[in-house]
């Protein structure tokens, strides 16, 4: 079956509105990231004192949150996985089984290489 | 202490992983057969073997030594590295592993030449990826001659010659394949001694991390448990912190991991696992800083290294005797071995893929043409990492590494994000952003008071910061931009929309 120009038409705006929703998720993201990390660097350059304080016996604020840090690392990055496996990865799939997506992914591979 | 004698225990063990480790590069060099084995492991590898190498390249010796050190002498502020090396991973995930792996082959360059024009992407690309990779190297080789003096006995000059050279073997002989698993090893025993001291230091304290540090806090005040004086300069550690997320993303020799993996989704899982394993021993880096400060003091740290590398070595021959400590002195060596032959395939990578095949060969080169190149460039790499590190003997390198970071971030993560998400990025655009950022981090680092005034001893620096990727990074970006849209490129803009096809479904 050769693809029609419709069915190509309609692919490319398939895979347009799955890259922009990819970049849209990546980015907020990313921005997470940023917030959380350079929001505790501020902390430490700026409020000593507040981050020196003690939660608990032994326990600093300051401690907790390099800690949490790190958690919100790991829940930033679930998060993108859980994502991509419930919504993403699907909609590859569909966009593969699309006619034309075919035509549409080897042309430019064989044309980058 | 017996730290610096010829130890036969450290050497024994770091003996056994030399077999293994040549063992593995026998297996994996009658594999190695084409170029997509030497650069990419014949893309083989799984979510969770590549997931250990990320993780097995990504933890140097600095960040086992050198921040269980910084936490064992300044407390708090150790923690701030350890949070900083861990944030550019998510990074990688949500921008950079899965474009990487649709659009490329072997190196970044091929993502970023993808819809540009080659010759100046890829001159440019490879002048980055030098750059980064020689700042890292000089640092993990002059850390591997003084940890391995300090810790084995055996001199400078010797030691280095011995990571150059089995590096050397592991590469050559054994391209990527060999260099994965020598990295899933390293990073199964750094993960496993650094789990087993600190289970050590907590079974001290009832298992409870909140005695560990009150213990810290009683005998050396309330002070260690709070941000110090190490962040003395808020922009300094804004700088630095820049460096750390962004540079991870733009590290050639973490970008090239992307392509030993089937497909995008492996890429993902894995990087989703090294995330986890890097965090957690990150995690376990309090432990081990704190129990150090505690059980060995800093004094005593101090009095073996000034540096205070050896807090770990110390900490694990107060709690398993000699035999742990040669144990944990021979990951130490390990890791930087691994880590050091990583390294040296992505710069052969960039000088045979990115410069021999693709701009002298243009794209055509001889059958076996390139996977000689690549042994070629091995060979030189190798022979120039031991003469920078012989050169580089007694110098303070530890902020090299911290520098080498600024490179990646400054000079390819740019460039990568741009190409790949923004539409009309052009061949200049993106050629300019790499060349303005890389050169901008080299200018500024060496007006920086770490050059001119650690280094060459004078009295005032001409730039203020230590790590210059607060101001090359937006540079580097806004040069992409401006250079872009000064001449726009419609061929390439066209072009975009099969990238965003092949950008998402891959290309096979």
């Amino acid at each position: 079956m050769t693809p029609s120009s419709t069915d190509r038409a309609a692919q490319i705006a398939a895979t347009r509105s799955l890259a922009r929703t990819r970049w849209r998720v990546a980015a907020i993201l990313t921005l997470l990231m940023v917030a959380v990390y350079f929001g505790f660097i501020l902390l430490v350059a700026y409020q000593r004192a507040l981050l020196g304080g003690l939660v608990s016996d032994g326990l600093s604020l300051g401690i907790v949150l390099g800690a949490l840090v790190i958690v919100s690392a790991w829940a930033l990055t679930l998060i993108y996985v859980q994502w991509a496996n419930r919504v993403y990865d699907p909609a590859l799939a569909a966009l593969r089984a699309m006619p034309g997506a075919d035509a549409a992914a080897r042309g430019p591979q064989e044309a980058a290489r | 202490m017996t730290l610096g004698t010829p130890d036969p225990v450290a050497i024994g063990f770091f003996a056994v992983f030399i077999a293994i480790t040549l063992g593995i590069t026998y297996w994996a060099a009658r594999r190695t057969k084409t170029t997509d084995h030497f650069y990419a492991a014949g893309r083989s590898v799984t979510a969770g073997q590549n997931g250990f190498a990320l993780a097995g390249d990504y933890m140097s010796a600095a960040s086992f030594l050198g921040i269980a050190g910084l936490v064992s002498t300044s407390g708090f502020d150790g923690l701030i590295y350890s949070t900083g090396w861990l944030v550019g991973w998510p990074v990688v995930l949500f921008l950079i592993a899965e474009p990487l792996r649709n659009l490329g082959r072997y190196t970044f360059a091929d993502v970023v030449a993808s819809r540009l024009n080659p010759m100046p992407v890829r001159i440019s690309a490879t002048f980055g990826t030098l750059a980064t990779i020689a700042f890292y190297l000089i640092a993990q080789m002059v850390g591997a001659g003084s940890l391995i003096r300090l810790l084995f006995g055996i001199p400078y000059e010797t030691a280095v010659v011995i990571v150059g050279c089995v590096m050397m073997a592991y590469v050559l002989f054994g391209g990527m394949l060999a260099t994965t698993w020598v990295q899933i090893v390293k990073a199964v025993l750094l993960l496993g001694g650094a789990a087993t001291l600190a289970i050590m230091v907590l079974a001290k304290f009832g298992f409870d991390p909140r005695l560990l540090f009150a213990a810290a806090a009683a005998k050396y005040g309330a002070g260690v448990l709070a941000p110090g004086k190490l962040v003395s300069n808020p922009l300094d550690a804004i700088s630095l912190g820049m460096a750390l997320m962004f540079g991870t993303a733009g590290l050639p020799h973490i970008l090239m991991r992307f392509y030993t993996v089937p497909d995008a989704r492996t890429a993902r899982r894995s990087v989703f696992i090294a995330t986890g394993l890097i965090g957690l021993f990150y995690l376990m880096t309090f432990v081990l800083g704190f129990g150090a400060m505690v059980l060995v003091t800093p004094e005593a740290i101090k009095a073996m290294d000034a540096g205070g590398n050896m807090a770990a070595p110390m900490l694990a021959e107060m709690l398993g005797g000699r035999a742990f400590l040669g144990f944990i002195a021979a990951v130490a060596f390990a890791t930087i071995l691994a880590v050091v032959a990583g390294l040296a395939l992505s710069g052969a990578a960039a000088i045979s893929h990115d410069i021999w095949a693709s701009v002298i060969r243009k794209g055509q080169p001889k059958p076996g043409e390139e996977i000689k190149v690549a042994r070629i460039a091995t060979v030189v790499l190798a022979i120039m990492a031991m003469g920078l590190g012989i050169a580089f003997k007694g110098q303070n390198v530890a902020f090299m590494v911290g520098l080498a970071f600024a490179i990646a971030a400054s000079a390819n993560f740019p460039a990568l994000v741009l190409s790949v998400f923004w539409r009309r990025t052009t061949t200049a655009g993106a050629a300019s952003s790499m060349i303005v950022g890389a050169t901008s981090t080299l200018v500024l680092i060496a007006l920086s008071p770490a050059v001119q005034v650690d280094l060459l001893h004078h009295a005032t620096a001409f730039f203020p910061l230590k790590n210059p990727a607060l101001v090359t990074i937006p540079l580097s970006f806004a040069t992409g931009i401006l250079v872009s849209l000064l001449r726009p490129d419609p061929a390439s803009e066209a072009r975009h929309e099969a990238i965003e096809t092949r950008l998402l479904l891959g290309a096979d």
